[in-house]
Formats: structure tokens, C-alpha cells, sequence
């Protein structure tokens, strides 16, 4: 059986909840907050069906190079966890399941049309990056029983920190009473980028020859679009990305009165905000530093090596240090302390894709 | 007079140490500074990170740049005296603030809980009132069994006409923060240990030799106490295609003479001895060598037998008067597309090939070649077969080496660190007070509590015990 269908039926799914949530919010009709709930979880269970059968491939797939594993070992070697394509697809699962966790804890569904977007956003990912979705042989680096804790683990820290910025965003919308604040302008000029890099990339795909975006991430980066070689093509379109930026910031304030006139109130905001860190803050701690660093050990007898994935999850792991540093001793609240959570996730997006992203532009590091 | 000023100083640079406001600092510089090391290669040669800061400073700049980067020692940014110096603050601040803050924290564990009076319990931030038609000594054990079904451990004092219960839960876990604390200085300590009486380098075996020595550095060899010797080393790839599978040598620890210890190991399974321990980390060919081609022969219906040859040497088929001999050989055999031509499309081993001339007793010679990957290539007419099992002593195993006696340490506080910060995020310190006032058939009772964080859930508990008191007081009347 293939997962790719279920995986297909649950992006539309998650697009459409998208959607749907959206025009709740303007339209403030509760039978629509209640099919952008019905849509969610039916992408969410196809999704999960999908990972399973993916799963089950991988098992076989990896039994059939290795026929003398155990049970056990080819689990969690066949873990669906194990490139680029596995990690993002797992991470929307996990944030689409902390937004239907929180949905029926806080019995509000406001807050899915900031969650989704970010589903939405990464799975549009997947598809301009080009990378691949067949099932690939494991490389020996990645043989280890690490892998799927540690990968698991960080992505349900990542996507806690997901549901965290999402939170944050819509707070700093809600107590904002001026354009000219600068915890807003941080905010708005932050989701515009986001926006602007995902659009970039659409146009390279659209650009590129379907052999050339598999290379998309590495060689073609916003190369069709920000950093063209045609100074022309450059400046146009660094003028319309700065445009951009104006606009969100000038009608972003404009979600307030929408955001008001439900029944979504700050300090319910705000506590999602932190429950949010304080359940990725371990997650990552654990998962990320102290067994990615336990594994990098048991595998080249180095457990910290000051690599760029490593300092860049570090430099993660200190953005949401001092969120709760800030926070509980330090005495900051709301807009300050919602900046770094948003801050925080930025970390998150460029210790994951950054690094592979931008840095192995500069020097030659791999792309696992 | 002197002596109080002296005393002044030390207690604003403890104060110093113990703030907030330092924590913020050093947390915001660690994370920007980080991010320097990340963009300028680390460790690299200095014409790699002109070559990159060209980029941003343009040619003519990018060399002066780089000193007064280099100066400022961001070409070795992790290991530069002010970075370390920053670690150095940031653990100062740790330990400071922790020993500042725990005797409060000790204290407020340690003072006996007392109970209040109703007023006193209606100003807490939770707070409940209910009335009841019954006893006050039902509803009273009713609370109890309430909250003990809750694993709230009760104590009672007793007024004119009211009873007051008082109890707390969690109180240790305000101290799940120190621990945590306490275990970044442990792995701080680790690193120390690992570093000072340890150590890490790399040793390049080829097949078949061995060396009693590691290098820190090419000109830096440290000494093992014993020898490690490479049999074989071999890279296996997945079928159809040349993604590696594993990379894997056989190493042999010997001492006074003596094997001691066999592996064969892997990436993600190294092998350790007396502490130290060998990773597969890399491979290559050495250069110039010539190796001895390896083919196990088995002819029609026989016994399979291993013969090992230099070039040119002459074997037999055992039994069938069929002579062979090595004629070529090709580290990644493959047919050019454009040429039809044989070639080899990489200098590492990647498929391997061996050409052999086959002599029949009768006839022509041949030549066919055997590839490593495909031994189904390696039978010939007649039915007999030749398996090309390696070409062995071309090849060079790369080990990392270390020791590390500061890791488990580490992996102690990694522990202690995930526990404790479970315990700090996920387990509350509560208090609740009751107080019970009323006669033999109407009671009221008022319920306040506090929590160190999360008040929602704490507010549910309350209610829910409240609820099920409230039934079973009903339960009782009727």
C-alpha cells in the first residue's frame, strides 16, 4: 500500500482547515468553526494512517537490505523520521495534533488560523524544496537507535514552540494599540519574511526544470528571485519584498478588531503562549541537546563539537532560557516576553533549515 | 570604617553576580556571539574565510578584515579567551544566584504550614464557599477522605465552633530548579575533566598494520600503551546503487605481544579498550600501494577454496586444469556511455573489479572481469566459480580516538537535568486551607489555595474534590 495518497488527502485537509478557520475569523459563524474542526481532525487521522503505512515500508524496506534484523531493530530503523521530507511531514503531525489538543482543552477555535498556517506553510515547503519522498537506504550515520528518540523528541519540542509562536503572534495583535510599537513591528516584519522566503522559493520551483529542484535548497536558493544574478530581477524584487513588509505591518494591525470580537482573550493567549514552552523546553532539552550530543558521541566520540547545527540549537535552547528567565525572575510580560517566544521559533526554523539552507552556501557542509 | 566599605564592595559584586539582569545579558551575548562561529569556518585555512568574506567585504578588504577578525579570535571562537570568559560569567551566575535564592526557597519548604481563618483563606488567589445541610463532623470527614483520595496528606487544628484543615503537596519540587542548575555545572565540570585528562585525535591504519600511537595533530602522536592492528577494512553498499551501507573495519587489540581483543567496527559501534575508545570515522586508498587480489574458488560441485595473489601470479582451479591470472584491475568498474569503453569512475573502491585470464587446458584463453558486488559475474563455462572477496592491502581505515574519562559525568547530569526539569515544569507546590464552621445541621465551609504555577489545573483539583465531597455528603443524608 502507498502512503503518498493519505499524505496528499491530509495536506488538502490541512489547506482547506486553513481556510476554513480563516474565514471564521471573519465571518464568525460557529457551524464554520466547527467544519475547520471536522476538516482538521479528518487530515489529521489520514495523516497518521499515512505514517503508519509509511512505516510499515520502511520496516519492509529495511528488512529487505538487512534480512538479518531483529523485530525490534528494523522498527526503529524503518521509523519514519529519517530525512527531510520524514521530519517536516512529522512535524506538522505534531503540531496539528498539539492545535487539536489545545481546541479541546481551552474549547476555543480561534487560535487554528494561526496554527494552520504554519502546518500550511511547511507543507508548501515540501513541495518547492524538491526533496525527495522516495524511502532511502539509511546511511551508516544514521544507523543508530538514537535516531528516532532524538528526532521525535525535538519535533514535538519544535512543534510546541510552533503552537507557542502562533500564540505569540496573535497575542502581540491583540495588545498592540499602535503601529509604531516595536515589539509589532518586530512581529509583523518577522511573518512577512516568513512569507516572502516560502514565495521566493515558489517562484526558483516554478523557474527550475524538475531535475534542477531536487537542488533547489542547495544551489538555487532565491535565485530566481532575491539573489538573482540579474540586477534587475534583484532590485525589483527587493523593492517588492520591502513593500510587502509595509503592508503587513500597516493591515496586520487590522486583525485586532477580529481577534477581539471573539472569545479569545489575552491572558488565554498568553498562557498558551508559555504551557507551550514549558512543554517544548524540555522536550528540546532532552531530545535535541542531550541526546543528539549522546548520540554524536557514541558515534565519532565527540559529544560537542561547536558544529552549526549544534550552535544553532544551543542558540535556541538561550532564546528560551532567557523566555523564562524574562519571564519568572526577571519580571517581564506580555509584548516583551511574546517577542522572544516568536524570536524563539525563528531560532527553531534556522537550526533546522538554515543551517542547511543558508550556511551550506558559504561552506561546503552536508545536507543531512 | 574601612572594613565595611570592603564589605560593601563584595556585596554588590555578589549582587552583581546574582542578577537577573546579568543572566539576561550573558544568555542574549552567548546566543549572538554563537551565531559568529557559525558563519566564519571555525579552525579553518585562513584562505577559506578571506575567500568568504570577500563576499561581504569585497577583495581588497576581505584580508584586513580577516586579521583584525582573527585578532579578535573568531577564526577559533569557541575556544578565544573572551568567549570562555563569557561560559565563565555565565556559570559565576549560575552558582551565585543559586546559592542567593536557595535559602528562601529552603525556608519556605521548611516553615510549618499553619492554618487560617476563614477571612484569611478568602483573600487567596483560589478560593471556594460551599454550605451544607449535615454535621459538621460529616462534612468534615467527608473533606478528608475528599482530599486524601487526592493524595493530600491532612493535618487539623480545631476552634470554638469551626475546624480548620491545612494541608500542602509538591513542596520539594521548588527545588527541581536548583537541580537544574546545578546540573549545567556538572557538565561544565565533565567538559573540564574530558578535556584535561583526556584526550582526541585520529589514526589512519592501512590493512593489515598496526600502530601504537594516535595523532592529536599530524605532527602530535600520543601514545595508546598497546598496539591496534587493522585486518581488513571493507565499505558495503546497498544493492543497485553506490549509498553506503556500512563502513567497517576489523581491529585487533594486542598487548605484550598478545591479541587481546577482536571487533569488527561501525559507525554508531566503536570498539573500547582500557578507556580508549576507536570510531569508524573515514577510509581511503593509500596511495601507490599494490595489494594482493583475493578470490575464493570453487570448482563445479566442489569445495570452495581461498587463494590470495599478487599480479601476474598463476593459480588453478582446483581439480579442473583450468589456470588463471590476474590481469587488471579497477576500483569502480563501469562502461562509458559515449565510448562503450571500460573504465573507472571513481579512485575509491566503490565496485571493485578484478580481470582475469583464464587458461583452459585446451583452447584459447580469456579474459573476463569479476566484480566484487555481483559475484554471480564470476562464473565461467563449466559451471565453476570465482568470487572476488577483496583486494586486500589498498586500503587505510580512518579512526577517530578518544578518551574521555569526563562522559559519563555527563551523561549522569543529562539525567539528573531531564528530571528535574520535568519536576520544575510539570509538578506544582500546593497549599490548600479549609475552614469548616457550623453546628450539628448546617455547615459552611470555605476552601482556598495557592499554587506555584499552573492555577487552572489546581482550580479543577480543587472543584473536582469539592464536587465529590459534595455527592457523597448528599449520598449520606438521604
Amino acid at each position: 500500500m502507498n502512503s503518498s495518497v493519505f499524505f496528499d488527502i491530509s495536506a488538502g485537509a490541512y489547506i482547506a482547515a486553513m481556510i476554513t478557520y480563516i474565514i471564521y475569523l471573519v465571518i464568525r459563524n460557529n457551524t464554520v468553526s466547527l467544519i475547520a474542526s471536522g476538516i482538521t481532525i479528518f487530515g489529521f487521522v489520514s495523516q497518521t494512517t499515512a505514517l503508519a503505512i509509511r512505516w510499515v515500508n520502511s520496516y519492509d524496506f529495511w528488512m529487505s537490505s538487512h534480512p538479518m534484523s531483529g523485530f525490534v531493530e528494523a522498527l526503529l530503523r524503518g521509523a519514519p523520521l529519517r530525512n527531510l521530507y520524514e521530519s517536516l511531514i512529522f512535524f506538522v503531525w505534531s503540531l496539528i495534533l498539539a492545535h487539536i489538543l489545545i481546541e479541546f482543552k481551552y474549547k476555543n477555535r480561534s487560535l487554528g488560523a494561526f496554527v494552520t498556517p504554519i502546518a500550511a506553510m511547511a507543507l508548501l515547503f515540501i513541495d518547492i524544496s524538491g526533496t525527495s519522498k522516495e524511502i532511502q537506504p539509511l546511511i551508516p550515520a544514521l544507523q543508530s537507535n538514537w535516531l528516532l528518540f532524538h528526532v521525535l523528541l525535538s519535533f514535538l519540542g519544535y512543534a510546541a514552540f510552533g503552537v507557542s509562536f502562533g500564540a505569540a503572534a496573535a497575542y502581540l495583535i491583540m495588545v498592540t494599540e499602535s503601529k509604531k510599537e516595536i515589539p509589532y513591528i518586530i512581529g509583523s516584519v518577522i511573518i512577512a519574511i516568513f512569507i516572502i522566503v516560502l514565495v521566493g522559493m515558489g517562484i526558483d520551483f516554478m523557474s527550475l526544470s524538475s531535475a534542477e529542484r531536487a537542488e533547489l535548497i542547495q544551489s538555487h536558493f532565491l535565485k530566481a528571485s532575491l539573489r538573482s544574478a540579474s540586477g534587475g530581477v534583484a532590485t525589483v524584487s527587493w523593492i517588492i519584498s520591502i513593500a510587502f513588509i509595509f503592508i503587513v505591518w500597516q493591515l496586520g494591525l487590522r486583525l485586532k478588531s477580529v481577534l477581539g470580537s471573539l472569545n479569545l482573550t489575552h491572558t488565554m493567549l498568553d498562557e498558551i503562549e508559555y504551557k507551550s514552552i514549558a512543554v517544548g523546553f524540555p522536550l528540546f532539552t532532552i531530545g535535541g541537546l542531550i541526546m543528539g550530543a549522546i548520540w554524536a558521541n557514541s558515534a565519532w566520540g565527540k559529544y560537542w563539537t561547536w558544529d552549526p547545527k549544534e550552535t544553532w540549537s544551543l542558540i535556541t535552547w538561550f532564546v528560551y532560557a532567557l523566555y523564562l528567565h524574562a519571564r519568572f525572575v526577571g519580571g517581564w510580560r506580555g509584548k516583551r516576553v511574546a517577542i522572544l517566544a516568536i524570536i524563539g521559533f525563528v531560532a527553531v526554523i534556522f537550526t533546522y533549515l538554515g543551517v542547511n539552507l543558508v550556511l551550506s552556501g558559504l561552506h561546503a557542509y552536508g545536507s543531512g | 570604617m574601612e572594613n565595611k566599605e570592603k564589605k560593601d564592595i563584595f556585596e554588590s559584586i555578589w549582587d552583581f553576580l546574582a542578577s537577573v539582569k546579568l543572566a539576561i545579558f550573558v544568555l542574549i551575548t552567548l546566543a549572538l556571539s554563537s551565531i559568529i562561529g557559525t558563519i566564519v569556518e571555525q579552525k579553518a585555512e585562513p584562505a577559506q574565510n578571506i575567500a568568504l568574506l570577500a563576499k561581504f567585504f569585497g577583495d581588497s578588504a576581505a584580508p584586513s578584515v580577516y586579521n583584525v577578525f582573527a585578532k579578535l579570535g573568531f577564526m577559533d571562537m569557541y575556544g578565544s579567551w573572551w568567549f570562555t570568559s563569557f561560559l565563565v560569567i555565565f556559570s559565576l551566575n549560575l552558582i551565585v544566584c543559586s546559592i542567593d535564592r536557595f535559602p528562601k526557597t529552603w525556608r519556605l519548604i521548611k516553615t510549618p504550614q499553619k492554618p487560617l481563618s476563614d477571612t484569611a483563606i478568602r483573600s487567596l488567589p483560589v478560593k471556594k464557599e460551599l454550605t451544607f445541610k449535615a454535621g459538621i463532623s460529616t462534612v468534615k470527614d467527608e473533606l478528608l477522605n475528599g482530599l486524601k483520595a487526592s493524595r493530600y496528606h491532612v493535618l487539623e487544628a480545631s476552634e470554638e465552633n469551626s475546624i480548620r484543615l491545612y494541608t500542602q503537596k509538591g513542596k520539594y519540587a521548588r527545588l527541581a530548579v536548583y537541580v537544574v542548575h546545578l546540573s549545567i555545572i556538572l557538565i561544565f565540570i565533565g567538559a573540564i575533566i574530558g578535556i584535561r585528562f583526556g584526550f582526541k585525535g585520529y589514526l589512519n591504519l592501512p590493512e593489515g598494520s598496526s600502530s601504537n600511537v594516535l595523532y592529536e595533530s599530524p605532527t602530535k602522536s600520543i601514545p595508546l600503551g598497546f598496539y591496534v592492528k587493522c585486518n581488513w577494512y571493507e565499505t558495503e553498499y546497498y544493492e543497485g546503487g553506490d549509498t553506503p551501507k556500512e563502513f567497517h573495519s576489523e581491529l585487533v587489540v594486542i598487548e605484550d605481544g598478545k591479541e587481546v581483543l577482536s571487533k569488527v567496527i561501525q559507525v554508531n559501534d566503536p570498539l573500547t579498550y582500557k578507556g580508549i575508545t576507536f570510531f569508524q570515522s573515514n577510509y581511503g586508498m593509500i596511495p601507490n600501494a599494490v595489494g594482493q587480489v583475493v578470490l575464493d574458488v570453487t570448482p563445479a560441485g566442489g569445495q570452495e577454496k581461498r587463494i590470495w595473489l599478487k599480479f601476474g601470479d598463476i593459480f588453478e582451479i582446483p581439480g579442473t586444469g583450468i589456470r588463471g591470472r590476474v590481469h587488471d584491475f579497477s576500483p569502480a568498474l563501469t562502461r562509458d556511455r559515449a565510448t562503450g569503453r571500460l573504465t573507472s569512475y571513481s579512485d575509491n573502491m566503490v565496485n571493485p573489479a578484478v580481470a582475469i585470464e583464464f587458461i583452459p587446458p585446451q583452447g584459447d584463453s580469456f579474459v573476463g572481469w569479476i566484480l566484487k558486488r555481483y559475484p554471480e559475474t564470476g562464473v565461467i563455462p563449466g559451471g565453476h566459480s570465482v568470487k572476488f572477496a577483496d583486494y586486500w592491502g589498498v586500503e587505510y581505515t580512518g579512526l577517530q580516538v578518544s578518551k574521555d574519562p569526563g562522559v559519563w559525568l555527563i551523561y549522569l547530569a543529562s539525567i539528573i537535568m531531564g528530571i528535574s526539569l520535568y519536576i520544575c515544569f510539570f509538578i506544582s507546590s500546593k497549599k490548600i486551607w479549609v475552614d469548616i464552621t457550623g453546628d450539628k445541621k448546617s455547615v459552611s465551609v470555605v476552601v482556598g489555595g495557592t499554587t506555584n504555577r499552573n492555577r487552572l489545573n489546581f482550580e479543577n483539583e480543587i472543584d473536582r474534590i469539592l464536587a465529590h465531597v459534595s455527592r457523597a455528603i448528599e449520598g449520606r443524608s438521604n
